[in-house]
């Protein structure tokens, strides 16, 4: 597990034990998505995969979304935007017969970044409530810009010719060779977020989060690795939304809904805030129930409501945290 | 005629009508240990606090080795080599006692925008913070959690924290507050020890530290100083022990 | 720009601004005194929207149903608090705002589940359901006026039982420090359930004096509850004046903006771009206030707890 708090002595033989098992894991969680679409020629076909994609692509969203709220204490009521943004830089470009990745994949991560920085710099002077409202305010302003792109379909979204092209060639055209397209920027985003974390930034930022009086007595400009991390976090969101419009081959404004920007923040608690491992893990649970549970019933969000309510009040640390519990229950601690 | 280290000139700070620095005007010698003494709501810690950059003064300034830091925010200063303690323990709570101080040789040491390798275990950054703790007396705590750390000992880890800046100037706000006499008579040892590797500003109310330790002592009644001087002349001038001092010394 | 356009226009500001005080009241209260984020605050209004849509049903009339319907709403405000947000008081501003955020996806598809999708209406009464004639050529509902009537009339009694009355000073005092306001002895446990309903009550009484105008349908909180979040964080949190103030500002910022800002955008760019960017401009115009209004004032601009 990421959560870091305790010895930087060289590790003990029981502490490398609990290494290989903490890192178990990740571990499973990257071997299942690396064999699903394998697994899935026998099953599900193409469904399976693409479902596997969708929810690789949003948890690249959720684990930044966990860098900022997780490790940050920066809860982002806004995230979605990002994935928005990124989204509609590959849809703009598409409009204009610009399909190729090696144009649209640095448009979608400079427009996310260049927001993220732009916003961050107005958001970050606030804390506490008024921050979540600002990041809310400027996830609206995205969203209501969208809407009004009349060129661009406006309230109805933007449909894509076709996926991006990689120098012409259309690589990710076959469902498998995109989900492996999506495995690798997740397991990219993943590693480098776990470095970030346990680095001399992370460490700051983690420190801020506990803190930032103490941080900035000690002589950290706070805010400077703050708005850092924001544009991080809001450039790995561009990079989703830029996966994203692959996938559907649509964009359309509702992908930076405030309602959607809720949902990640949901998916990342669901999973076990400030792990990385639970932004995945609750990136799945949240849209594979979604999935299933819409099978039966339109209004299972009825349901989901209580659950969340039930989460908070006693699964605080989410699906990570009950299986930690658990294990520990089960050893007689 | 000595350089100050640090120099208050005319501070003023309302809050509303209530006036609670009242025209301070303060100066830190080099190498000396200057305490600043006076009854509850003297306005002491609101002094420390314009110090340190946590509190915007109304007028005045503040120069610190000679270079106006008035407006300069908190972290400036720190960098800058300005520590302080606070009176209500401030400490990262879900952080060893170790990375508490780490963190302050980093800030001091930079390269904290590095996103890769792990801080935790880095020797130039925990070697240093290893040496603050032994200082005050809390190596063998180093690897624990600082959350559980003793009341003494957190008071303690705010001092270490401050060491590890290697700072030009120290501020401390009642360092001694809500410890036993023994934790107390130890962290007096500790100040003696340091007295003269770098400047230091006490805020307290222990009088038996405060005599121990103090060069000059600076006396804060409603906002204003009163008096400021030698321990010996402070104590037996008679608008100080009329003010204050005749309570405490009885 | 005709002057009767901007009359009219300014009066659905101002009956927006009311609007969002009504319901920005009770937010800035709780989160001041309680310092609990309610993300369901919305949902209270919806609420009250669909229980006087159901009381009328029954009763056939509408003061009956505003007295039922503003009953309910109380009570199942006063059920929520008991129920969830006392277990989440003190805890983390996250915790409230994934806890409510439950309550509101309970509540929009609970509602969709027992009403249907399908917006519902409710009928205003006949007396007053017709249009004054303000001036030459201004006709304005007369209904709409009764909204804004209301509103201040809400507002100047919050003025006086706040500024004047006990319970009000316990209330600017736990908005102030409600640490305080309990060691001094008050029962905050009973406060803080005051303010909750009385909170919930206001949004519900708002959510039943717009459904006559408004369709009333599952996710009419929504919209509502981010425009109420931008009023009290412009306002300051805690301040009853700063929502006051800041709901009016909204109001008639947005409706004119909205009105205008083709107009506007005309003066300066061509007509084309103009209806192009003025849409734009203007669902952006109350978020761009709120942005600039945090960067120079981080807390607002009456906010309870001071600078």
């Amino acid at each position: 597990m990421v959560q870091v708090s305790s010895a930087s002595t060289a590790p003990t033989p029981a502490q490398a034990r609990g290494t290989l098992a903490a890192e178990a894991l990740p571990l499973g969680i990257f071997l299942v998505l690396a064999v699903l679409p394998l697994v899935a020629l026998s099953m599900g076909g193409s469904y399976l995969v693409s479902l596997g994609a969708r929810v690789m692509i949003f948890a690249i969203a959720a684990v930044a979304l966990d860098l900022l709220v997780g490790y940050g204490g920066l809860i982002s009521f806004g995230h979605a935007a990002f994935i928005g943004l990124g989204a509609y830089a590959v849809g703009i470009l598409a409009a204009h017969g610009i399909g190729d990745a090696l144009i649209a994949l640095p448009a979608a991560l400079a427009l996310s970044a260049l927001y993220a920085f732009l916003t961050g710099i107005v958001c970050l002077r606030t804390s506490g409530v008024y921050f979540i409202m600002i990041t809310l305010a400027f996830g609206q302003m995205a969203f209501f810009t969208a809407t009004s792109l009349a060129p661009y379909g406006g309230d109805d979204g933007l449909t894509i010719a076709a996926r991006s092209t990689f120098a012409g060639l259309a690589l990710i055209k076959n469902e498998r060779a995109f989900y492996y397209l999506v495995f690798a920027c997740l397991l990219g985003s993943y590693l480098f977020c776990r470095a970030l974390v346990v680095s001399r930034f992370g460490r700051v930022l983690r420190g801020a989060k506990d803190n930032p009086l103490r941080m900035a007595a000690i002589g950290f400009n706070v805010y400077r690795f703050q708005l850092a991390a924001y544009v991080i976090a809001g450039t790995l969101g561009g990079l989703s939304g830029f996966l994203l419009a692959n996938a559907t081959e649509f964009v359309s404004p509702a992908y930076m809904s405030w309602q959607r920007s809720g949902e990640l923040i949901v998916m990342v608690l669901l999973g076990g805030l400030g792990t990385l491992n639970g932004a995945i893990i609750g990136t799945a649970a949240y849209l594979l129930t979604e999935e299933w549970l819409s099978g039966f019933t339109e209004n299972w969000k009825v349901i989901f409501g209580p659950v969340l309510v039930l989460v908070v009040l006693f699964a605080r640390g989410g699906l990570i945290g009950l299986w930690s519990e658990l294990q520990r229950r089960l050893r007689g601690g | 005629m000595v350089e100050p280290v640090l120099r208050l000139a005319n501070l003023h700070k309302k809050f509303g009508a209530l006036v609670v620095t009242d025209d301070v005007t303060l100066e830190v010698l080099p190498g000396e240990l200057h305490a600043v003494i006076g009854p509850n709501g003297a306005g002491k810690t609101t002094l420390i606090n314009q110090m340190s950059g946590l509190l915007t003064s109304d007028s005045g300034t503040i120069s610190f080795g000679g270079r106006d830091i008035t407006p300069a925010p908190m972290h400036a200063r720190a960098a800058l080599g300005l520590a302080r303690s606070f009176q209500i323990t401030s400490i990262l709570p879900r952080f060893s006692a170790l990375e508490n101080v780490a963190l302050a040789v980093q800030a001091r040491i930079g390269s904290s925008f590095r996103c890769f390798g792990r801080a935790a275990d880095e020797a130039a950054l925990n070697e240093p913070a290893l040496a603050a703790l032994a200082d005050v007396g809390l190596a063998e705590r180093a690897h624990a959690n600082a959350a559980t750390l003793s009341h003494g000992e957190k008071r303690a880890l705010e001092l270490a924290i401050a060491l590890a800046m290697q700072p030009k100037l120290l501020l401390l706000d009642e360092p001694m507050a809500g410890t036993g006499r023994e934790e107390g008579a130890r962290l007096v040892g500790v100040l003696q020890r340091l007295k003269g590797r770098f400047p230091v500003v006490l805020v307290e109310h222990d009088m038996t530290a405060v005599f121990a330790l103090a060069d000059r002592i600076s006396v804060l009644i409603y906002g204003r100083i009163l008096a400021s001087g030698k321990p010996a002349d402070v104590r037996a001038d008679p608008r100080v022990v009329a003010a204050y001092l005749g309570d405490e010394m009885e | 720009m005709s002057t009767t356009l901007l009359v009219v226009q300014i009066l659905n500001g101002l009956q927006l601004g009311v609007l969002l005080f009504l319901i920005a009241a009770g937010l800035t209260l709780v989160f001041g005194v309680m310092d609990f984020i309610n993300l369901a605050h919305g949902v209270q209004y919806m609420l009250g929207a669909y229980l006087a849509v159901a009381f009328y049903g029954v009763t056939g009339n509408f003061l009956a149903a505003l007295v039922l319907a503003l009953a309910a709403a109380l009570a199942f405000g006063l059920l929520l608090e008991f129920v969830v947000f006392r277990q989440l008081y003190g805890r983390d501003h996250l915790d409230h705002v994934i806890a409510t955020f439950g309550i509101i996806l309970f509540l929009n598809h609970g509602v969709k589940m027992i009403w249907g999708a399908a917006p519902l209406s409710l009928p205003m009464p006949e007396l007053l359901s017709g249009s004054v004639r303000l001036a030459d050529g201004l006709l304005y509902p007369v209904w709409r006026l009764v909204v804004i009537a209301a509103g201040l009339a809400v507002a100047a009694a919050l003025y006086v039982l706040v500024a004047h009355t006990r319970i009000g000073m316990l209330v600017r005092a736990g908005a102030t420090n409600a640490a305080m306001v309990s060691a001094l002895g008050v029962d905050i446990r009973r406060l803080f359930m005051i303010v909750f309903g009385f909170g919930a009550m206001l949004a519900g009484f708002a959510g039943i004096m717009i459904a006559p105008i408004l369709s009333v349908e599952p996710g009419m909180g929504d919209t509502v509850l981010i425009l109420a979040f931008v009023v009290i964080v412009i306002g300051g949190i805690g301040s009853i004046r700063g929502a006051f103030l800041a709901a009016l500002l909204i109001g008639l910022v947005d409706t004119l903006g909205r009105s205008f800002a083709v107009d506007i955008l005309r003066l300066v760019m061509g007509p084309s771009p103009a209806r192009t960017v003025g849409p734009a401009i203007a669902s952006m115009l109350i978020y761009l206030l709120m942005a600039v209004v945090l960067y120079v004032r981080p807390t607002g601009l009456f906010p309870a707890r001071g600078r």
